[in-house]
Parts: structure tokens; sequence; C-alpha cells
């Protein structure tokens, strides 16, 4: 468990913008209407992502809108370590894997250039565009080591290729996420070492069967094949 | 060709994203193939063909799936069914999900389909991990697709109403826990319930619930289109069928792929990955299946099968078949160190035993690293862990336990060695060899 508070300044008030508030229906949408409490993790994110982070408004808005006592939507918006509970940098927070697959692969190296390049971590920089956490597993390990900008994964990194991407969204552009050493998906390095019959592509696997294995109740089903 | 599994028999043909992740593509390469004529069978048929096939859970527990099916009630009460998939993968090491989510979804949702006329559904919702915003991207897209295709949805053509939504959590590992899963989907913290009652008895919202991994949804098209006695003819008995594996950590080139079960794992990492940083002899450990399970050693890797017994035989387990190798460049007590903050870090805090256990042992860990500790506190650690094993709701007391037992089972000697050059002043320097180990 790690401790999580609101942010001491917190500011006046919350208010949806339209798009944010359409999605946040959407979302309720989704569920039984009596269960409405079920939107409440990506009502939260969305406001996340309009705001940059949640604040105390914030979650007296939700309570309200999801018929939530407060102290729910504040059990949830502090137990999810997604959410955010104070300002972020304006320019992009930076999330970097630091679990032992990672670690294996360097990912202490791309924290010293966090380190190095923004500050201490969990803090904004001083100039105000930029905070860097370390997080848990983000589940691409064979693409370690990696972090997630804004949402989306670089992986494959270098302290050097690290270094230029975050001088990249400093310098106000959007680079593309993905592998930095240039692999398809989570092929090996290289280009795959499978999939390259090019019968599974041709269409063959889309001609209708002529009938289902084992298909009751023209052929019953057999012994137990399964030794 | 590399490995043993031929691309005929490749469930995930679009693993690396190389092709169309969209309906057409899907359905070129094979996917909503007689879907239709699946579902003209009775769902006994369909579990009974999953039981055949031998497919077990793919998420880590490796609970029969056909079995698990058949434990809904068989008539739907005034209470709905659903089924849930658990996309929430978070496991350390494991990154094999996301190929699906984001290269293959159709498949999935086809799957979703027809496990949920299986456990005669009308409602699936994917929980998918918070991180995974593209992937869940692309996922919504392709429901998309089928909803306007009429795949799926209100009157479908495949004549079972069926509605599929996509919902996300907010980064938290324990959500991946079953019962976790169903409190995060309802909007609460995600603490995992005491079983029974079990989900298929009273699961999401009080209503009979089947929770499954989405590799395992995503594999049952194709083993109902090909027939149980092909994909039960990969593996050993008891561990049939093919499975994707994450390979991570010190291989020259890490990656995902799909092969059979049973799959030596010296063969998996020659061949499919060029083998161990500096040789196969360089290796150390290996954590076979995600970082919940104990490591095996070097010598145990040389003949240790991909498949549930065998790793069980080795005190360790097929987990979520996430290998994660160690060379002796590693600082095996720090990654387990490192894991051991990792639970500390995911506890959600309702077990005292885990609670305060993951810190404990995270501290202790921390001490074992540099050497900075008495021998006796060894067994302490151990005695700690042993108590934390077994006495929590969910399996994360023992996710947290069984990486620190493996250690000292194979490697107690390092660490009374680092204890020793420490008491002796001269401790052990992180990243640099023990000349004692050599």
């Amino acid at each position: 468990m790690s401790v999580r508070r609101l942010s001491p300044n917190q500011p006046a008030s919350f208010a949806f913008q339209p798009q944010t508030l359409e999605k946040a229906q959407w979302w309720i949408s989704k569920f039984p209407a009596a269960r409405r409490q079920s939107a409440v993790i990506p009502i939260l994110w969305l406001i996340q992502k309009q705001e940059g982070w949640v604040s105390e408004p914030a979650i007296r808005v939700v309570a309200e809108m999801l018929g939530m006592p407060r102290i729910r939507v504040l059990e949830v918006a502090t137990f999810y370590t997604m959410f955010m509970l104070e300002p972020v940098g304006s320019v992009a927070l930076v999330q970097v894997c630091g679990t032992t697959p990672c670690q294996l692969r360097g990912s202490e190296s791309l924290m010293a250039v966090c380190k190095r390049k923004i500050g201490p971590k969990d803090h904004l920089s001083a100039d105000g565009k930029f905070t860097w956490q370390e997080v848990e597993c983000l589940g691409a390990c064979a693409n370690a080591p990696m972090a997630a900008i804004n949402d989306y994964y670089y992986e494959d990194l270098t302290p050097e290729s690290f270094e230029a991407l975050l001088d990249d969204f400093a310098a106000g552009k959007a680079p593309a996420p993905g592998s930095a050493a240039g692999r398809q998906g989570s092929a090996p390095e290289g280009g795959p070492l499978t999939l390259s019959d090019p019968a599974l592509y041709d269409g063959t696997a889309a001609k209708p069967l002529k009938k289902i294995p084992n298909a009751a109740p023209k052929t019953p089903a057999k012994a137990e094949p399964t030794a | 060709m590399v490995g043993i599994l031929e691309d005929k028999d490749r469930i995930f043909t679009n693993l690396y994203g190389l092709h169309d992740f969209g309906l057409e593509g899907a359905k070129r390469r094979g996917a909503w193939n007689g879907v239709r004529e699946i579902l003209s069978q009775t769902p006994e048929w369909i579990c009974d063909q999953v039981k055949n096939s031998g497919l077990r859970g793919r998420g880590g527990a490796g609970f029969g799936t056909g079995l698990k099916w058949t434990f809904m009630p068989k008539q739907e009460s005034e209470r709905p069914h659903y089924l849930v998939v658990n996309a929430d993968e978070s496991e350390p090491g494991t990154c094999k999900d996301r190929e699906i989510l984001r290269n293959d979804p159709h498949l999935l949702i086809e799957g979703c389909l027809i496990a949920s006329y299986a456990i005669r559904a009308h409602t699936c919702y994917i929980y998918i991990r918070g991180e995974y915003v593209f992937e869940r991207e692309r996922l919504e897209a392709a429901i998309r697709q089928a909803y306007e295709a009429r795949l799926i949805g209100k009157d479908n053509i495949h004549g079972w109403d069926f509605d599929l939504h996509v919902t996300h959590g907010g980064g938290a590992y324990i959500c991946g826990d079953e019962t976790a899963l169903m409190e995060s989907l309802e909007g609460k913290k995600g603490q995992p319930r005491l079983k029974p009652p079990f989900p298929a008895g009273a699961g999401i919202y009080g209503c009979p619930t089947t929770i499954n991994n989405v590799e395992t949804i995503a594999t049952v098209g194709a083993i109902l289109r090909r027939g149980a006695e092909w994909f039960a003819g990969f593996g050993r008995p008891n561990n049939t069928g093919t499975k994707l594996m994450a390979i991570s950590g010190h291989v020259n080139r890490p990656c995902v792929v799909e092969e059979t079960m049973s799959i030596p794992l010296r063969q998996l990492l020659e061949e499919h990955c060029g083998g161990i940083r500096g040789g196969w002899g360089n290796l150390k450990a290996i954590i076979p299946g995600g970082s919940s399970v104990p490591m095996i050693t070097a010598e145990m890797a040389e003949t240790a099968l991909m498949d549930f017994d065998s790793l069980r035989e080795m005190r360790s387990g097929l987990g979520t078949a996430a290998v994660i190798v160690m060379d002796k460049d590693a600082d095996i007590v720090k990654s387990i160190a490192r894991l051991s903050y990792f639970y500390k870090h995911e506890s959600c805090g309702q077990c005292t035993p885990c609670r305060e256990g993951t810190g404990w042992m995270w501290r202790v860990m921390e001490r074992m690293v540099t050497g900075e500790a008495e021998m006796a506190e060894i067994d302490m650690l151990l005695d700690v862990a042993s108590q934390v094993e077994g006495h929590t709701i969910c399996g994360l007391g023992d996710a947290a336990a069984w990486p620190i037992q493996g250690l000292f089972r194979h490697f107690r000697h390092e660490v009374e060695d680092r204890i020793t050059q420490y008491r002796a002043g001269r401790p052990h320097v992180q990243g640099a060899t023990l000349v004692a180990a050599e």
C-alpha cells in the first residue's frame, strides 16, 4: 500500500466540459441503471484527462453524479494509483517502469536521466512542464525498458534515446509511441521468426467450413481424445 | 523453422501487428468463421468440446475452462448471467494479452460471444487495465466494427442477443484477482472478496458470473473451429494446447511468441530469443511464470518443460508463461528485493499479514541486498514469509512470499556471503559480481 492524500491546494470548483460530460454519460450507459457507480473509475479518468489531475471538488461532483457517498469516491481516487492527486507537468507526465523485468534491462539508467533532466520524482519540474514517476510493471516486459508518457508506451529505450524523447516533448513535438529500437511490436529484434507462412493471410482460413468438427448429432463426440 | 509449433497451427496470426487488426483483416485470417454453426450447437456441447480440448485457464491458475463454465446455473433466473474477461494484465513479466488486445481483438470478441452463449450470458464486460490506453482504443474500435456488422448486439446474425462492453481499472495489480476485479468493476476499491460464494453463484452485482483470462477466451473460437483433438494434440497430457509465452530479461532478443505447451524451456530461449546474453553458461536463474512463482536455477532450466506439471515438480509454476531471465551479471537478490517492493506497493491493505508482511519483507530484503543483516534474519525472513503465505484472502500474500522463498532455496549461500562480507568490512557493491560466488 502507499499513502496517498489529496493535495492541500485545491481549486474552488470543478465543472465538466461538454465533451467530457458526454463521454461520462456514455460510460454510465454501459452499466445497469441501478449500478451507475460502476462508472466511477472511467469518469475519474476522464476528469484527469480534462484537468490533468483529480481534485477534491471533482470528487464531490462525481459523487453527486453517480449517487455515491463522497467517501466512496474519495476511496477510489486514493486507492488507484493512476489518479494524480496533485497537478502534474503541463507537457508530459513521464512514468518509468521500474519493476524487475525493466530493472534487469536498465530502467535505473532511465530514471537517472529523469532525475537529471526533470528533478526529484513525484514532483513538478522547476518549469512546471514535467513530472516523472517510477511506476510498477506496465505490462510491456518484452520491450523493456520502457516508459509511459502521457498514456502511450515508449519501448526499448536507452538513456540516449530516452533523453532525445524528453527533448522532443520539451520542444513541443509529439513523438510517435512504440519501440525506439524499431522493433515490430513484441517480435524479436531483427524481425519475426514465425508467422511467415503466406497461407495464413491469403484468405484460405476464411473459406466457409464444411462442418464443425465433432458437431452433434451427426458425429457424436468420441471417447476422450486428450491423451 | 524455429521452435516446435508450425505456422499453420498458430491461433494468434497477427501477434506482431503486421496485418490489419480490424474486422476485414481478422475475417481473412479466419476469425468469425463458423461461429453461426458453433452457436447452433447446445451450450453443453461447447463446454464438452472445451473440456475435451484440455484448455486450462491462461491467467495463471490453470483451472479447466470447460469445467469452470459448467459451474454456471443451467437456467437463467431473474438474475442475469455475466461473462467478465480479465484483461488486467499486471503480473511483472507478462505482456501477452496486450498483443491480443491490440493486434487480434476480433478473436477475443468472437470468443466472448461463444463463451457467453456457453454460460447463457447476454452481457459481457472486458475489464482492461487502465494503463493500456492504446489497447483499449483498439479494442473499442474492433467492438464498434462488430456491432456495425451485427456480429454482436441485439438481434445479431448469430441469433444470441449479446452486449459487449469495455471498462477499465486504475492501475491496481490486485484487480487481476477475480474477486477484486469484480469489486473494482462495481466501482469500489479493489479489495478481494472471500470465497465462497464463488463467482458462478454470486459474482458481479450478486449475479452468476464467469471470469476468464483474455487468452483463454480468445483461444476458444479456434478450438471449436479446428476441433478439440487438434488442440489436445499439442503438449503433454493435462498440459495441452498452444500458449503465448513472453520472454523478458537477459536474453539476446526478448519477445512474445506462441508455442506448444511443454516446449523445453531451453529450446524456447535458444531458438526464439537468440539464447542467453553471453551464452547458456552465463545463465544464473529463471523465473518461469511471472513474478509470483519461485525461481529455478540454470541446471533446472536445462530440463524444464514449459508446462504446469513439469514446473510444479520443480516447486515453481507455469503461471502466465512469462519467462524472466537473469544472467550472471544480474544481482538476483536485488531483483527479488524489487519484486518485494512491488508486492508491498500493490498490497490492497485488507488482510493484516499481507499489508504488514509485504512491507516488512521488503525492508529486510533491501538489507539483504547489501548484506547489512544478521545471519539469523534469514530464517526470520523465511519464517515471516511462511506466515504470510496462505493466510490472506487472495493470493497476493502467497505471491509475495514465493519469490523470496525461491531465492533462499537456491541462493541462500550468496546472501550469507554478502552478510559475511559486510561484517568483515567488505560490503557488497551493487552491480559487481561477488568474488566468493564465483
